[in-house]
């Protein structure tokens, strides 16, 4: 399937960004989308950061891909993040492959896609990314942060590295460093896209030949660690794809294995590669813990942010034990700290999907926290 | 039960740090939030209850207080208050003694089991009591541990707690509890609010 990505709004910053590697990006672009409108006081502008397989098209229609936009049950008009009242960024992560500067794109060194030769990033490297999208659209603060899964662990980052840059923060579904379990999934897929013959060590942009077996297993691999065991079991149970007879074959029988290859390789037309092993790499990376000597609550040290913490209680990927931790390390040093644990079966999923009382926490407490960052404004 | 509200207002320094244990929908945190300035904080475990505290603003975490407290660091807010919630634990002890720890001062409410109207229904009933301040039956109430003011008092002491202040509320009178008067409050008292250190 060929993509045109000559749709894809972007700026270039001409800024070099040093990253957490070593190396230094002279120039990189991002691409972004907004949706609503900002206010005359700039107190309505929420930043979304999106997830690993994720892009800038938040709601609507992504108009590069045709698909629907990755959050269109939360963010819209009459919606939790109600783009009538609210003004929504969201960009391309730095690695990315939608528009963002990523592997995909043009190394200006070589004139050919960077391939492996670009820099690995970090979480970190995102966000300084994004804040140059900020000061693009003049935003010296916004009224929230927020994300899902490794959204979330950008807006940890960002209001540790910037919490002057945003009134409050809404981390969904994540954690504040990738454990054991997670590091090993985001590692079987990525030998599972480097075992496919067509990677070419990163450079099958040479052949034209994707590696779409590779990223399809990688996919699969993910999309049953973001399900809970009890999910996929009301979901599909045991049902077969075809009749009652099982086939004594390897074709797909269970409907559950048809999902996976969907999903699978549904994916593949839409995401590049390279880009699912620097943006996995970039979470494994992610300890907020490490970062500061073992002690999460110095990473937030005379914060005045607004922390909402969410999680969901059969999400075993970042569990409820996780967003804990965050909540006992803010409350230590007395941070505004709100959380709520929604009980669900829908897994680290979840966040992406119908789950009214995630909807209605996550619309009381952006409506009151802009109530008061409209008083603070107009103070 | 605004009465209550203000007692309790009335007990609390404007802009102190104050950390509300079982903070319910959130109105009492809010009420002190306008009228005393508070820098409030919620400790919750229902979940309906913490979305309604969010969309007021507050901040407040969905949470078990006996399993909780603990995370909580020494002496962190000037204010715990437990308002009619210290019968509904299973280690009411362990969780007031947790609260003078996390704070300097807690201030305590409890429906008094001493009152003459429970006494008298107890009495003359043969039955568990169930009145206005105590309106479950014994079978569905989720409040384990009933005390009196006396009992109160008497744990206090057990445990070296001050009594800073004590209040007795009843028909929505308000009068101070003394060591003097404390066989008549424990009588007529509906509702014991206590201020407590260590």
């Amino acid at each position: 399937m060929n993509i045109d990505y000559s749709k894809v709004k972007k700026i270039t910053i001409n800024a070099p960004l040093k990253l957490d590697c070593g190396e230094t990006l002279e120039k990189f672009d991002i691409a972004y989308e907004t949706y609503g409108n900002l206010d005359e006081t700039k107190s309505n502008a929420i930043l979304v950061f999106h997830a690993l397989s994720g892009d800038q098209f938040v709601t609507g229609t992504n108009n590069v891909t045709g698909r629907e936009g990755w959050w269109n049950q939360v963010v819209g008009s009459g919606l939790p993040i109600d783009t009538d009242k609210y003004f929504v960024i969201c960009a391309n992560v730095l690695g990315g492959c939608m528009g963002s500067t990523g592997p995909k794109e043009i190394n200006p060194k070589t004139n050919k896609p960077y391939g492996l030769d670009f820099p690995v990033i970090t979480i970190k490297d995102m966000v300084s990314a994004q804040t140059h999208l900020l000061d693009f659209l003049r935003i010296k603060k916004t009224l929230s942060v927020l994300g899902g899964s490794m959204g979330g662990m950008q807006a940890l980052q960002f209001c540790s590295l910037y919490p002057e840059r945003t009134f409050s923060s809404v981390p969904i579904a994540c954690a504040a460093s990738h454990s054991a379990q997670n590091i090993a999934f985001n590692e079987l897929a990525r030998q599972a896209i480097m075992a496919d013959p067509n990677w070419d060590s990163g450079n099958y942009f040479l052949s034209g030949k994707v590696p779409r077996n590779g990223l399809a297993v990688a996919r699969m691999a993910g999309h049953i660690s973001y399900l809970s065991e009890q999910g996929l079991q009301s979901r599909f149970g045991r049902k077969l794809q075809e009749g009652d007879g099982l086939n004594f074959s390897f074709d797909a029988d269970f409907q559950v294995e048809s999902y996976l290859k969907y999903q699978g390789y549904a994916f593949v037309d839409r995401f590049d590669a390279n880009s699912y092993l620097y943006i996995t790499r970039a979470m494994d990376y992610f300890d907020l813990y490490k970062l500061n000597n073992g002690d999460l609550s110095k990473a937030f040290k005379n914060t005045n942010v607004k922390f909402c913490i969410i999680s969901f209680s059969t999400d075993w990927l970042y569990t409820t034990e996780e967003s804990k931790k965050i909540v006992i390390a803010l409350n230590s040093i007395g941070a505004q700290v709100s959380f709520v644990n929604i009980v669900t079966n829908n897994g680290h999923d979840s966040f992406l999907v119908n789950e009214p009382e995630f909807f209605q926490t996550l619309k009381g407490f952006l409506d009151s926290t802009y109530e008061d960052f409209k008083n603070e404004n107009s103070r | 039960m605004k009465i209550q509200d203000d007692v309790l207002a009335g007990l609390i320094d404007i802009n102190s740090k104050v950390l509300d244990v079982g903070c319910g929908d959130g109105n009492l945190l809010l009420y002190l939030k306008r009228n005393k300035r508070i820098d409030g904080r919620g400790l919750e475990i229902n979940q309906k209850n913490v979305q309604e505290c969010l969309a007021k603003g507050l901040a407040v975490v969905e949470g078990d207080a006996e399993k909780d407290l603990v995370n909580y660091p020494n002496q962190s807010f000037d204010i715990a208050i437990l308002n009619q919630a210290i019968q509904q634990f299973y280690e009411p002890r362990k969780v007031l003694n947790e609260l003078l720890r996390i704070a300097k001062q807690a201030i305590i409410t409890i429906p008094n089991f001493g009152y003459w109207k429970v006494r008298l229904n107890l009495l003359v009933t043969g039955t568990m009591p169930v009145t206005k301040t105590l309106p479950h039956s014994w079978y569905d109430t989720p409040n384990l541990h009933m005390s009196s003011i006396k009992d109160f008092y008497n744990l206090c002491s057990l445990d070296n707690i001050n009594v800073i202040k004590s209040i007795s509320i009843s028909s929505n009178k308000i009068s101070d509890i003394t060591s003097n008067n404390l066989e008549i409050k424990n009588l007529v008292s509906e509702l014991g609010v206590f201020v407590v250190s260590k």
